[in-house]
Formats: structure tokens, sequence, C-alpha cells
């Protein structure tokens, strides 16, 4: 790693100020994307702001229906906590079955979110649900947040404070992981609302994407079958040592089936 | 150079870090305690697990400030009195070990799991382990010890 600075600001007002004056600084949350990203020098900040211990950022609440989870709140939390198991079991497993435990001990659900890898499993949760990303600026939908490739919405200096998910009726995340890192080769989130569902891939393209036809056809009839039929064109979908897009596109309507065979299910 | 406070092992330990430093560099250059190994440096392999504050942790994907007034437990630390910790017994009496190099990060690990399921199943230790890698036992021997560890430590429990 290239020498850095370490601070750990006491707020996030002061993270913000911090930000605004050192274009080099850099967020650390829990770390297990950015450490290993510094050991190979690809990048090179002049100070990392810790902002994983700060209280603003690790809520984790019921508001409007929904919950609201701080930023800083870690995997592991998420998936041990009642009151998400109560409410929306769904994320509790998308957030057990990331990484490792040591990975979830210390990966905050705010970093997965901000980094945006494609194979990273909390967006598929965010774009799935149609939740609301709180930043210390504004609000922003969660189909307007993910750009592409390691792209979000979020403005130089901007840090994510929260995440509000709505509460489907069912939901549920079937991943198809990678054996070694467990990151999703393809992973499908599926949740069902009053009047509609919503589909969200992640892994299987340079970002988190709605399957929009298998939308409509679960909306019509929430049932595996409705979707059997449904495959999403491989074009533009990745193609890697791990998997080619021909096989990630069949990969997507199976997981989506799993999906929601265990919605059904839940 | 900032200053970084923490317990180690139960003392209390402080030292001049650059921001960079790693927690194993800390744990492993300052303070010697080299039974906390670097198997991958690459955040994949758990051996170099401690405990922070209670729970399992790479210290190879941790910065020594990051730990600023947290409590540490190496390998080192979990033996008491001379007296192996159940789950060093363990790995010693079902052989959970052939080279050594992952055990320091599997009984962390283990520690860990038992501390928060005092009664695991087969299949939720081999789960829970899957961030523990070891070349050389197949891992039947290492799953074994766990499953004896727990029993055992359930047994101290209702004494
Ligand atoms: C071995 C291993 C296996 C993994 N497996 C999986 C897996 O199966 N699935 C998966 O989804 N992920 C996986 N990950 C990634 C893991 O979930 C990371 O923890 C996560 O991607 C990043 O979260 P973090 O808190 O560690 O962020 P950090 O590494 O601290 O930060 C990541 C980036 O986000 C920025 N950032 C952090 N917080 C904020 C914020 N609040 N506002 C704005 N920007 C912010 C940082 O500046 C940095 O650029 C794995 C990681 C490892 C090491
Ligand atoms: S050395 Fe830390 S995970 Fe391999
Ligand atoms: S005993 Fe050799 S790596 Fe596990």
């Amino acid at each position: 790693m290239y020498a850095f600075d370490y601070r750990r600001p006491s707020s996030l007002a002061e993270a913000a100020a911090l930000l605004r004056q050192d274009p080099e600084a850099k967020l650390l949350a829990g770390g297990h994307t950015l450490i290993p990203t510094l050991k190979q020098r690809l990048a090179r900040p002049s100070v990392l702001l810790d902002i994983g211990h700060l209280a603003e950022l690790r809520g984790l609440r019921e508001e409007n229906g929904g919950l609201a989870i701080g930023a800083a709140v870690r995997h592991g939390e998420v998936a041990a906590s009642d009151l998400v198991r109560r409410t929306i079991p769904a994320l509790a497993a998308l957030a057990s079955h990331i990484g490792d435990p040591a990975v979830r001990n210390r990966g905050t659900m705010g970093g997965s979110i901000a980094n945006a890898d494609p194979a990273a499993d909390w967006p598929a949760a965010v774009v799935g649900c149609g939740a609301i990303l709180r930043t210390d600026r504004r609000e922003i939908a969660a189909d307007d947040f993910f750009r592409g490739l390691f792209e979000t919405a979020l403005e130089e200096g901007e840090i994510l404070r929260e995440v509000w998910f709505p509460r489907p009726e069912r939901a549920a995340y079937a991943k198809f992981p990678n054996p070694a890192s467990r990151y999703a080769i393809v992973g499908v989130f599926v949740a069902k609302f009053a009047d509609r569902v919503r589909v969200a891939v992640t892994g299987a393209a340079p970002a988190v994407f709605r399957a929009t036809e298998m939308e409509e056809a679960l909306t019509r009839d929430f049932r595996p079958e409705a979707i059997a039929g449904i495959r999403v064109p491989e074009d533009g979908l990745n193609s890697d040592l791990h998997a080619s897009a021909e096989y990630r596109s069949h990969l997507v309507t199976v997981m989506a089936r799993r999906a929601v065979e265990q919605a059904r299910a839940s | 150079m900032p200053q970084v406070r923490m317990v180690v092992n139960g003392r209390e330990v402080a030292g001049e870090v650059e921001g960079r430093t790693l927690l194993v560099e800390f744990l492993r250059e300052r303070l010697g305690l080299t039974g906390t190994h670097v198997g991958c440096d690459t955040s994949q392999c758990g051996c170099c697990l401690v405990l922070v504050d209670g729970v399992s942790v790479k210290s190879c994907t941790t910065l020594a400030l990051q730990c600023e007034g947290a409590n540490v437990t190496t390998i080192e630390g979990l033996a008491s009195d001379g007296e192996l910790h159940p789950v060093q017994r363990a790995f010693h009496e079902h052989h959970g070990l052939q080279c050594g190099f992952c055990t320091p990060g599997m009984v962390i690990s283990a520690v860990d799991l038992l501390s928060r399921n005092p009664d695991p199943t087969e299949a939720e230790v081999r789960s829970w382990l899957e961030g523990n890698f070891c070349r050389c036992t197949g891992y039947h021997n290492i799953v074994k010890a766990v499953l004896a560890a727990a029993a055992e430590l359930r047994q101290q429990k209702a004494a």
C-alpha cells in the first residue's frame, strides 16, 4: 500500500467537511473492498476517513412500514437482526450469504452499495425492493442509483447515510455464487408487493438491472412457471472465465424461478 | 506518527504506527505475536483471524488504527494458566491439524462460532468454516474437533 493518513471523524458533518477540503481523501467503512484495493496499489488516497463507527450511520429501525438500515451496519448485524428477520427476512438471508463470517463481521451494507461491484449482493436487494437511498444531501430512488460498472449516482464527496427498504409481502434472493469468493455469478432478488412484482438481477451485467418482462409475468401470476420461458437477452451480459453470457442468461431464469419458489414458501 | 492503543490478550499495549500499518503487522512485528499467520494477504484464506471485541476479523484486512481502543485476542491469548483452550485441546486430540499453518485461524473462527452457537450441526460447522482454507487435512478432523469442543464447552457450562 502507498502511505496514507488515517482519521476518525466524530460526526457525519465532520466527515463531509473533510471530504470537501481534500479531494484525495476517501471514506473507509468496513475496509473489505478498499483495503484489498489499496494493497494492489489501485488507489492512492491521501487520508482514509473511518466512518465505520459513526452512530449516525449505525441505526437499524422500523420506519413507515419498512426498514431503515444505516450505511455502516455490518452484513453480519443484518443477518442476525431479529427485526430484519421479522420484517424483511430476505434481507437477512441475503446478508448471511455474503463472503464468509469474518467478511460479514466487518463489511458494511453501505460500503457494498457505494462500491457497486457488478457481482455484489446488496444492489439486488436495493433495486429489487425499490429502496430509497439517503445521503448527506438528498434522497435517491433505487432505479436512479446504479449507473454502471462501479458507478453510482453519488457525487464527489457525497456520503450514503442509510437505506430505506419498503416491506414487500413476500421476497427472496437466490444466488449462484462463485464457489471461491461467494460473490454472485448471478443473483436474483424477487419482491412481491400488493400491486406489482419487482425482479432485480446482479452479477450478470456491468450493473444490477430489472428483468421487466419477468416482473410483468409475475405480477399477473406469481408462480415459477410464469417465467420459465422468459430469457434475458445475452446481449450486454458479462462473459468471463466464470461464466459465458449465454450461461448467465440461462442462470438468470433459473435463479429467478428459485427466488419465486422461496418467496412463495416464505 | 500516530499512536495506537489497544488491549491484546488482556494486556494494554501502545505503539507508533503508520496509517497503512495492518493489524497483523502490528501484532507480529511490533508485539512479536507470530501465532497469527498470513496465508494469502488477499483477504481469502482466514489464516490471519483474530478476535476483535469478541468477533473474528481478518487481521490482514484491518488497519491497526481501526482497532484503537479495541480488545484483541490472538491464538496466544486463548490458553489460560498453561491450560489449552478446549478448542485447542480438541484440535490436538482429534488430529485437526497437519502442518498447522491454518490452525490459529481455524481455532479463532471456531471460538467465534461456538460463542454464538454452542450446539452447531456438522453442516453449520462446515458452512461457518467456508472462509478458512486448509491445504492439508481435508477438513474432516477439523470439523470433528470443533464438534467435540462444542460438546465439551456445553458440558463445562452445565457443570
Ligand atoms: C473474501 C471476500 C469475499 C466477499 N464476498 C462477497 C460476496 O459474496 N458478496 C458481496 O456482495 N460482497 C462480497 N465481498 C465484499 C464485501 O461485502 C465488502 O465488505 C463490501 O463490498 C464493501 O463494504 P465495506 O464496508 O467493506 O466498504 P469499504 O471497503 O470500506 O469501502 C468500499 C468503497 O465504498 C466507499 N464507501 C464506504 N462507505 C460509504 C458511504 N457510507 N458513503 C459513500 N461511500 C462509501 C469507500 O470509500 C470505498 O470506495 C467480499 C469481500 C471479501 C474480502
Ligand atoms: S492472510 Fe488474511 S485472509 Fe489470508
Ligand atoms: S494443517 Fe496445513 S494448512 Fe491446515
